[in-house]
């Protein structure tokens, strides 16, 4: 009889754990949309752990930047990153420093414009100056849709073979760049 | 007369949104259809709760013109659906597929149902087994001459009914 008292006894704590175990979650669910490691709105990439799609792409005439293509990412003498931009996308200018600050440090950033206009590509770089060592211009969104690309900005690390390491889907952040960006390109380069 | 007029026209107008988008819209109705029905199971990834034939969003307008494109080339169904799932993952799909990370997800409604039945079936034991036992156990000595001091014994003389 007692036992069973006991057990009866132990059975009022579970909606206690319950709401415990709820609480908890809910926290680090909280505390990691605060910190950027958490978005419930996030669609993870298919092509980390895989080379990117075959693709060509117009470069931009006026830059006189090198264009990009599949090709230009394999056999690489380190990691690169790609980002995928637009002018009119106005967290790409929250980013762009970042991506000036990688570029100064000597790691190659290509860039996809996406479904902009030429002049119009053309006026950003030159009033934020160009990351980009290779610049393609996908102004159909095709490339972008065989990349798994839903919106601007979106950023690729890939590793000397071309293999996707990461990928984030919105501006890259100074939190970002000291927790995920900095310390995979260290790693890649080892 | 105006006013009615407005409250017509207000009336009709989430009509005319249900037509949509008629910038892409194949020839044969047919084919119509299928793009139409694969284009309801195809999640819009920039708003998300919403499929892709019902977004205003332009990757979702992209993504119904990719449909039409590969139907009018002759792609089946499966295909087209294939080819969408290859670039964004299952997250595309409205309809999740049943793999180890959404097992838990299709057997819920299983496992509930088995809670359920198992919490009846526990409940109903145990008032079975308070039942029988009522019956069947015996009282002891003690018990017995307690019960007697408590209730007079159904051959007294006493009458309380009085």
């Amino acid at each position: 009889m007692s036992t069973a008292t006991s057990r009866r006894n132990l059975l009022i704590f579970a909606p206690l754990g319950v709401a415990l175990a709820g609480g908890t979650g809910f926290y680090l669910m909280l505390r990691g949309l605060q910190d950027g490691s958490f978005n419930p709105r996030g669609v993870p990439s298919v092509l980390i752990g895989r080379t990117v799609p075959e693709f060509s792409l117009p470069p931009l005439e006026s830059s006189g930047l090198p264009t990009l293509a599949s090709a230009d990412l394999l056999n690489l003498p380190g990691p690169v990153v790609v980002n995928f931009w637009a002018s009119w996308c106005v967290p790409c200018i929250i980013e762009h420093p970042h991506l000036m600050a990688l570029h100064r440090r000597g790691v190659p950033v290509y860039g996809v414009n996406y479904k902009d206009r030429a002049n119009d590509a053309q006026a950003f770089l030159t009033r934020h100056g160009n990351p980009y060592t290779r610049l393609g211009m996908d102004q159909p969104g095709r490339v972008a849709i065989d990349w798994g690309v839903y919106g601007v900005p979106e950023t690729y690390i890939l590793d000397r073979q071309g293999v996707v390491r990461w990928r984030w889907a919105g501006p890259i952040t100074p939190e970002l760049m000291s927790q995920d960006v900095n310390p995979l390109l260290d790693r890649l380069r080892a | 007369m105006k006013r009615l007029a407005l409250v017509l026209a207000l009336l009709a107008s989430p009509a005319l949104a249900q037509i949509g988008d008629t910038t892409y819209r194949l020839e044969d109705p047919t084919q119509e259809q299928r793009a139409r029905e694969i284009g309801r199971e195809l999640r819009c990834l920039v708003c998300q709760n919403q499929s892709i034939e019902d977004s205003d969003a332009s990757l979702a307008r992209d993504l119904r013109l990719l449909v039409r494109e590969q139907i009018a080339a002759g792609a089946s169904n499966d295909e087209v659906m294939r080819f969408v799932h290859q670039r964004y993952g299952d997250f595309v799909l409205l309809r999740p597929p049943v793999n180890t990370a959404t097992l838990l997800l299709w057997a819920t409604p299983v496992l509930a149902l088995a809670g359920g039945l198992f919490a009846i079936w526990r409940i109903r034991r145990r008032g079975a087994a308070a039942a029988a036992g009522v019956g069947e156990v015996e009282l002891t000595e003690a018990e017995r001459a307690r019960l007697a001091q408590i209730v007079p014994a159904p051959d007294s003389k006493g009458d309380h009914r009085a």
